[in-house]
Order: structure tokens, then sequence, then C-alpha cells
């Protein structure tokens, strides 16, 4: 008889549709991965702990110190990849570098965000460039212990995180006095189990604590009150992994490769309406056509409709101006939407634009924390009046109402949830409001029904 | 935690359950046990299935912390079962990028397979069916989690058909 295990393992995604396709353009975190060399050895052989060997000095070289590393993740131009883009370097150089208690560094790899799915290839094929990208933060900011907050629903990935991480302890990679130096950086794994709000870093730190996650009102900011009331940085998983190439590289190396105050890489997780799904780790500023093709162009030839370019949260951008956009955080703003994650959600000619808000705003329903109540019963409103919308109920003044109660929540609660919830239906009733109106004097879809 | 120690009604764990709770507890710093709660409930509902109130109260007491904030967690988190779930949770992604995808019928299909609404188990206690949130894997659409722990990926009629009849005739 078949044992369970065996049966579920026959189903396991391998990552060669995601990641090992080779249709990346100058990869640095997804370079030469194959699913099977994970491991520290593998890693070493591709160069991996160099960089950390050079910070500490065990190259044979002087060393760097915390204010040169700041200085060239400065130089690099790497923005945050979980979302806000905001400068890493930056961020590293608000930690109080003299206090003197614990302080801590933490990895946000709670991606929850519908249409993202990169930083789960990084961590199952490439875990140690998350390692050691931490170790280098924790050294530039004098933080000894680390936690890597890994989203529930990918358990797999967590666990191979912790496989990764007792690699890196048992060749002195982490723990204490790595690699015969001074410095000291225990890291650990924390998964989730279910909750969007968490990948809020704010309410990451409270699930970290073991509490209901919740965001905190800031200020005070994590970089003075954070983990455990610590002084503590929170960066994305993409981030991290970044960093290892930057101090092997330069940082000049690194912003060569992208476009002023974009530099680096960027990891797209492409979903929807494509023909080849995946992960496509190209330079930024790469043109979003070039990454439409890569992943193999919309599905079945048909027209491209709308583009939601940044994860759900973003703001829809309709075909005609997401053609002419650059993929990278200052041509999509532009473009009056988001970066955000990284993740382009493809919609073709055949979609509804308000089932596809409906589904949206049920998430954000179901998602919000209920802390505040401008997004509790505001996301509830939302969802609510785009339901009878799309089921033949709409009344012509609910666009206004979706509009005002969008408007009610936004810069009205303590986190971004409540904007996440709000910028999705301001940008539909921005672009598609004809096929709103259409919905509410038909009680049907402008579309035809599809399967 | 010795079982006298606990109230009454708290259920005691097995030497393999608190020796990887202690392995959960030993990453946060001594007095800050309360962090490897999430870690010690998803042991709880992987060994036993669910989150009984009775677990919860032996977890506060292992831990050293008030039975209210554990409870807090088990009904903040979506992935832990607070009532008993078929021998096989399956999870459906239904979001948006997976319902450009297949996920909604994948949802649809496995129910009508099974004889089951969403959120119901069916008769024989092997399967309970729901759709879920983002599960982070949109790529790999039509795309479900079975039992918090295995993702399937792909998963288009044929493979869910696969998939069931394998789990009907398997053994843990």
């Amino acid at each position: 008889m078949a044992r369970v295990q065996d049966i579920l393992a026959q189903f396991q995604a391998k990552g060669v549709e995601s990641c090992f396709h080779g249709r990346h353009i100058n990869p640095q975190i997804y370079a030469g991965l194959n699913g099977a060399n994970w491991g520290l050895k593998d890693y070493e052989a591709r160069g991996g702990y160099q960089a950390l060997r050079k910070v500490l000095g065990q190259d044979g070289g002087p060393g760097m110190t915390q204010d040169e590393v700041i200085a060239e993740l400065k130089a690099s131009s790497l923005r945050g990849r979980g979302g806000a883009g905001f400068p890493t370097g930056l961020k590293w150089s608000f930690m109080p570098r003299n206090f003197p208690g614990q302080k801590y560094l933490v990895c946000n790899s709670d991606e929850g965000e519908p249409g993202t799915f990169k930083d789960r290839d990084i961590l199952m094929h490439n875990p140690h460039a998350v390692i050691e990208g931490m170790a280098i933060a924790a050294y530039a900011m004098g933080a000894s212990v680390g936690y890597n907050y890994i989203h529930g629903e990918i358990f797999r990935v967590y666990e191979r995180f912790e496989a990764a991480i007792e690699q890196a302890r048992e060749s002195g990679y982490l723990g204490q006095g790595i690699m015969g130096s001074a410095f000291s950086f225990q890291l650990h794994g924390h998964h989730g189990y279910g909750a969007y709000i968490c990948g809020e870093e704010t309410a990451l730190l409270e699930s970290l604590e073991g509490k209901k996650g919740q965001p905190r009102f800031k200020p005070p900011f994590p970089a003075s009150f954070g983990l455990y009331g610590k002084p503590t940085t929170i960066n994305n998983t993409e981030t991290f992994a970044a960093v290892p190439w930057i101090i092997r590289n330069g940082g000049d190396a690194y912003l060569q490769v992208g476009k002023p105050n974009n530099g680096g890489t960027k990891l797209y997780s492409v979903s929807g309406d494509v023909e080849y799904p995946g992960n496509f780790e190209v330079p930024m500023g790469t043109p979003f056509s070039k990454l439409l093709e890569l992943a193999g162009g919309v599905r079945g030839g048909r027209k491209l409709k709308a583009v939601i370019p940044g994860g759900s949260s973003a703001p829809v951008v309709p075909a005609h101006i997401m053609m002419d956009c650059t993929m990278d955080y200052d041509s999509i703003a532009k473009a009056g939407s988001m970066l955000g994650s990284g993740a382009v959600i493809v919609m073709d000619e055949t979609r509804c634009m308000v089932k596809s808000l409906l589904r949206l705003s049920y998430f954000y329903f179901e998602e919000s924390c209920g802390q505040c109540t401008p997004c509790r019963e505001g996301t509830g409103w939302l969802y609510r009046v785009v339901h009878r919308i799309e089921s033949g109920k709409g009344r012509p003044e609910d666009l206004d109402l979706l509009d005002s109660v969008a408007g009610n929540i936004m810069g009205r609660t303590i986190c971004a949830l409540g904007d996440a919830a709000a910028m999705p239906v301001r940008g539909f009733l921005k672009h598609y409001r004809d096929e709103f109106m259409y919905h509410i004097e038909h009680k049907h879809c402008l579309v035809p029904e599809y399967l | 935690m010795s079982a006298t120690a606990a109230p009454s009604t708290a259920a005691p764990f097995s030497d393999a359950m608190l020796a990887r709770f202690a392995r959960e507890v030993a990453k946060y710093p001594p007095d800050q046990k309360q962090s490897a709660v999430m870690a010690c409930l998803a042991i709880v509902q992987q060994e036993r299935g669910w989150v009984s109130p009775d677990s919860e109260r032996a977890v506060a007491a292992y831990l050293g912390m008030p039975a209210m904030a554990v409870h807090e967690v088990t009904t903040f988190y979506n992935m832990y079962n607070q009532q008993p779930v078929g021998r096989f949770k399956l999870n459906v992604c239904t979001n948006a990028p997976c319902m450009f995808a297949g996920g909604p019928q994948a949802l649809e299909h496995l129910c009508e397979t099974l004889g089951v609404q969403p959120g119901e188990t069916t008769a024989d206690g092997l399967f309970t069916v729901q759709g879920c949130e983002c599960l982070g894997a949109c790529g790999d659409a039509p795309v479900m989690l079975v039992n918090d722990r295995n993702m399937c990926s792909f998963m288009s009629n044929d493979k869910l058909d696969q998939l069931i009849s394998g789990l009907r005739g398997a053994e843990d």
C-alpha cells in the first residue's frame, strides 16, 4: 500500500516551471540553480560566503568596517524588495550603532501578497544567499541574533531553510566567532500560520513575540523599538539575497546593472493569463513587453487587457499604458501604480474587471486584522458593494459610494492594509468605470461569460 | 511540565512532542518562551489533527502564558483547525491570480468529486475541502495545500483525481 507522503510528493513542484526555465536575464540570485544545488558546498562553489569572508577580513584582506558595508549598500542603490522600495543602506544606517544592549535582525519571508512567489524559490533553491546576506547585515548593524519569519503555507520551504541554517552552523558561518573572527550571529527560522497581515513589519514582530499579528503604531519605529522592545531591522528575503553580490562586486557594479536610483536585478513573479507563469530575474528597467515575452506572452495568444504590476494591492494598469512601462520603481509609479513586491498579475481580454475586483476585495475583507475601524468596517463595505454590482443589484450611486468608502479608509489606519484594500478599488474605477456602469445598467458583464 | 501540575483537563504531550517543543523554545530568549506558541500549536495540530481547548491549555501551561493568549493565537491565524477536520484537509487557493488560472474550477471539481460543499467534510471522515487565500505559489496554479504542510502544484482535474484516489488507499 502506498504511503501518504509518497503520494503527496508526486504533486510537489520541482521549481522547473517557476525558476529553472533558463529565461532570466543576467541573473544574480537565481543564477546557476537547478533544484539539486541548494546546499552549502554547491553554494560555496558558486562563490558563496566569499562576501562574508571579505567583510570579516578572513580572505587575507583588511576586512570592512560597519560604515564601509553600509556605504557599499548605499552606493548600490539597492531598494527594499518587499514592496515599499525603501533604500536598504539608509535603513541600515538608522540602527543605533552604539546601543549597548541586544539588537535584532529580522527577515520578512511572509510572502502572502497575492501574485508573489519569488522568495519561496530563493529560500528553497538558494537559501544560503539569504543566510549570508543576513550575516553581513547583522555585522553591519551589530545585531547578534536574527530570525527569518517564513509564510506558514510554504512549510517545506521553512524546513529547507532550517536545514540550510544547520549546514551554515556546522561550517562555522553562523554561531559564535564566525570563521575565527570576533563576530557572532545566531539565526533561527520562525513560521507563520495563515495571516496576511504578518507581512506588515510590526505585525510580524508581534507574531514573532507569540501574539496576534496586529500592527503597532509608528513611531516608535522598529529601529528604536522592535522585537522584544529592542532595536530591530527588518528586510525582505530578496533584499538580503542581493547583498552578497553587492559586497563581492561592489555597489557601483550593482547600480550599473539597473538604472539610476533603481540598482540591480529584480525578481518578478508573473502569474495569471500568461503561457508560462513563473519567476523571472531581470535587470531593473527591463521593458514590461520583454518580461511578458519571457513569460511566453498572453495565454492562448489572446489580447492583453490589463496588468496589476506589483501585487494585488497595486492599482491596475491598462494594457496600452503598461506596454510602455519599464519594470522599475520610477516607471511604474509614473504609470499611477506601484512596483510593490514585483508580482505581475496579467489579465487577458476575457477578464471581467468587476469580478476581478470582487475577489481582491474579499481578500482584504477576510484579512483585515480588525484593529482599526475604518479598515475592519470599510473592507466589508467595499466587498459588499462590489458584490452587489457583480450580482446585478448595483445602483448608479454605488460607484461614488465605493470611492467615498475607499477615501475614508486611506490614511486613517495604523498600517498599510487599509490603503492596500482601497487602492485596487480606486485603480479599477479609474480605468474601468465604464465596465462597472455597464454591470449596473445591464445587470451582467460587458465581457462574454468565460469558463 | 508534569501531568499533575497542569489543570486536570489539559492534554498531556508525548515525549516526542515535548522534544519538538523544546527545540522551538530554544530559539528565543529564556524570558520569551511565548514566541514558540505558533510552532507548538502547529506541532499539536500535526499530531492531533486540530487544536482543542484542552491542547490550548496544555500549551499555555508548558509555555507559562495565559490560556486566553494561546486562544487568541489559535483564532487569529487561519491555518489552525479549531474543530476536528477530515484525515486530509485540502485547501485550494481561489485568490485573484489563481482565479485567472483555474483555482476556483479545481475547488469545484474537488467538491463535485467528493460530494461536499466548500468547508465540509466527507461522510467517511477522509476529506475536508475548502477554498483559501493566497498560498504564495500563484505561478503553480491551480495550487492546493494538503494538511498544512504539503503543497500540490499544477492540479488539473486529472491530477486531482489521481490525488484523491491515491490518498483514499494510502497508509500513514
